[in-house]
């Protein structure tokens, strides 16, 4: 877009993470100061470059560039106008961080999901056109539903919600299953500490997981999709909503779409604070308006999911990664990544780290240079002695392990997992025997209550941890926990009561002193 | 002799008051239809009351000609439906890793102290109502608190008490 007259954009955050610490109050000093000042500006609210520690991360559009200014608080407003920051000679401040593009931090990610992602007006259909949004389903549109799955499965994306299993694979099965009803869902049940990337493109650019899902759609002969999104994202629902609203308007969603008489409706449906939805199967369940009990597999979601018909049921990064597949061919995705992990994964760094944000790059960086050179060490300053990935059921990692490639085998190897992608650091003031403790707490307070190794394994696991903590028989209680750990592992009906031995294990096979001795005084 | 009936269903006086009700009612007719209808119910239901009274249940069961127990079930399922009229402000505290990372376990201590109450409970002026979550996705600028549905980052005990201070202000 270029500008029109002498009216300069300033963009400002509409982000969650962003306003939580003062986005619109600074938009709105913003606003008031320019009034004032008599100077034409129009405030654009984007979605968040991920910069996250920098918010409110303010942009200015000089001549066709975009220049930052972070982080600025409303108090900061008057001496950015002081220095003439909305002209095209403005004087140097101290929050200025030059182009944003050229911001190291930015400049070396490959951002293919989130390309567009606090560059456009997450609200405006016109601007998700003119920043490449839906060349994807213009080229779904004259292809076979067979030909779209062959190029996904060619692609080699593969499940972004954490179990990583290949996209295209899915898709088959529910291309090839009989019935005349089939859904489309897609799992915004982000509840893993530790990961926003689902929250930040929703909310910063909700038109390519429509486009993503109604793809799906057309891929598998789906006619109705549901966004099942957590009640913890209320700007999310906003941005969905507002954005499927657009979309109907302009027959990119309903009963025809442009024109083609091919049909796909979307709605959003919100969860109600329980991890486990985030489960696929319980995810259904909840869906129909049920609790949200783990379901036994099989019969698959793709062949009896939501209502008993075929279900198509991805992540939101999963079918964020579609559109750009289908329009760049499957061997551009493929090209980028490592091992069996093509393409590229959005991490999120987050926890006791000074430059937090979201950092989406190829598969193949080690964590070490995730944590160091994107993340710039721990944010007290004290040294990083933990680092949970993966969620609350992913591995703690020690030092010694930070050299690991961010692939998911490579992960697999040392009974870790990369998950959804989230990073969370700890310095050295963490007491591991309290982060193992949790996390079998965590598992007792989210148990959906179907199987018994996770339902009652989870509370045994908080007394034993306990007992262990407090010198009672200290050799006997770890074995009890090994054993237990065991029982979760292998008796558990899904991934919760399956994982929570990670984060118990990992703790106790690389931080065993801490169990030993109180940590703090 | 005479023939005694007993009832078989003593029909209980519900404790909903005639606008309660009507918001119950409201909700069920509008969403009975969509497939699914109970969480959408739910969730309409805790929109115009701010929790989902006991005596709404048996209202929804028959609306949705569920079972008592099935709505039950479902109610307590769900950690953000509250059974219990909450204070004006609902403040919810991250107690998940990335927040504990950055002092979330003592944000949490200085919560439960300054407001008198422990986790579920509300202020003895009914003001605030204190509620654990798991995860708000803010897990760069933590610790992190919800107050009535809005985010707040880099959450000190300090800014938490200002942040009351500012609920209280504006009941």
């Amino acid at each position: 877009m270029t500008n029109s007259g002498d009216v300069v954009r300033v963009y400002v955050p509409l982000d969650a993470a962003a306003r939580a610490v003062g986005a619109d109050e600074t938009a709105q000093a913003i606003g008031e100061e320019a009034a004032r000042r008599g100077i034409q500006i129009e405030v654009i609210r984007n979605g968040s470059r991920g910069m996250l520690w920098l918010e409110p991360l303010i942009e200015v559009e000089l001549s066709d560039t975009r220049v930052a200014y972070g982080p600025v608080s409303a108090q900061n407003v008057p001496s950015l106008f002081e220095a003439g920051f909305t002209t095209s000679t403005p004087k140097r401040h101290d929050l200025a961080l030059g182009v944003t593009e050229q911001i190291a931090y930015l400049k070396r990610q490959a951002r293919l999901t989130f390309a567009r992602v606090g560059v456009t007006d997450p609200r405006s259909l016109d601007d998700y056109l003119e920043h490449e949004g839906y060349r994807g389903l213009a080229a779904a549109m004259s292809m076979a539903p067979a030909d779209i799955v062959a190029r996904v499965t060619e692609s080699g994306l593969r499940g972004r919600g954490g179990a990583a299993f290949p996209a295209g694979i899915k898709w088959k099965t529910v291309l090839g299953a009989p019935g005349t009803q089939k859904y489309v869902v897609c799992n915004a049940d982000e509840g893993d500490s530790g990961t926003f990337s689902d929250r930040m493109l929703m909310e910063g650019d909700p038109f390519v997981l429509i486009e993503g899902m109604t793809i799906a759609g057309l891929a598998t002969g789906a006619t109705h999709g549901f966004i099942y999104l957590r009640w913890e994202y209320p700007e999310a629902k906003l941005a969905l909503q507002s954005a499927i609203d657009a979309a109907y308007a302009r027959r990119y969603l309903g009963d025809d779409i442009l024109g083609s008489g091919k049909r796909f409706d979307l709605e959003v449906r919100m969860g109600a604070g329980a991890y486990i939805c985030g489960e696929e199967t319980s995810l259904l369940e909840s869906l129909e308006g049920k609790r949200g009990q783990v379901r036994f597999k099989p019969p698959l979601p793709a062949l009896e999911g939501l209502f008993g018909k075929p279900t198509v049921i991805n992540n939101v990064i999963t079918f964020a990664s579609v559109p750009i597949i289908l329009d760049r061919g499957a061997q551009y995705y493929q090209n980028l990544g490592f091992g069996r992990s093509r393409g590229t994964l959005p991490m999120q760094l987050a926890g006791n780290i000074r430059n937090g944000g979201l950092v989406e790059i190829a598969f193949g960086m080690t964590l070490r240079e995730l944590l160091y050179e994107f993340g710039g060490g721990s944010l007290s300053g004290r040294p990083i002695r933990a680092v949970q990935v993966g969620g609350p059921l992913g591995a703690y990692l020690p030092e010694s392990q930070f050299d690991t490639p961010l692939d998911y085998e490579a992960f697999a190897a040392i009974k870790a997992m990369l998950g959804h992608g989230g990073i969370v650091a700890f310095d050295d003031t963490v007491d591991m025997a309290a982060q193992a403790r949790y996390a079998m707490e965590f598992c007792a307070i989210e148990s959906c209550g179907k199987c018994t190794p996770c339902r009652i394994g989870s509370t045994r696991g908080v007394e034993v941890i306990d007992r262990w903590v407090a010198g009672e028989d200290a050799a006997k209680q770890q074995t009890i926990l090994r054993d237990l750990c065991e029982t979760m592992t292998y008796g558990s009906l899904c991934a919760l009561g399956g994982l929570t031995p990670y984060p118990v294990l990992s703790a106790m096979n690389h931080f065993a002193e801490d169990f030993v001795r109180p940590v703090r005084a | 002799m005479p023939r005694r009936v007993i009832p078989l269903k003593v029909e209980r006086p519900s404790s909903l008051s005639a606008e309660q009700q009507s918001a119950v009612l409201a909700a069920c007719t509008n969403l009975k239809n969509t497939p699914g209808a109970l969480l959408p119910i739910l969730h309409a239901v805790q929109q115009a009351l701010k929790f989902v009274p006991k005596d709404a249940v048996p209202l929804i069961a028959r609306e949705l000609n569920l079972s008592i127990a099935e709505v039950h079930g479902v109610v307590t399922f769900y950690h953000y439906f509250l059974q219990e009229r909450p204070g004006r402000h609902v403040v919810h505290l991250c107690r998940a890793e990335a927040c504990q990372a950055v002092g979330a376990v003592q944000l949490e201590a200085h919560a439960k102290s300054s407001l008198g109450v422990d986790f579920h409970g509300t202020t003895a002026d009914g003001a605030i109502t204190l509620e654990p979550v798991y995860c708000l996705g803010n897990c760069a600028l933590g610790p992190s608190v919800m107050i009535d549905e809005r985010l707040q980052g880099r959450v000190s005990p300090q800014r938490f008490d200002a942040l009351m201070a500012k609920a209280r202000e504006r009941s």
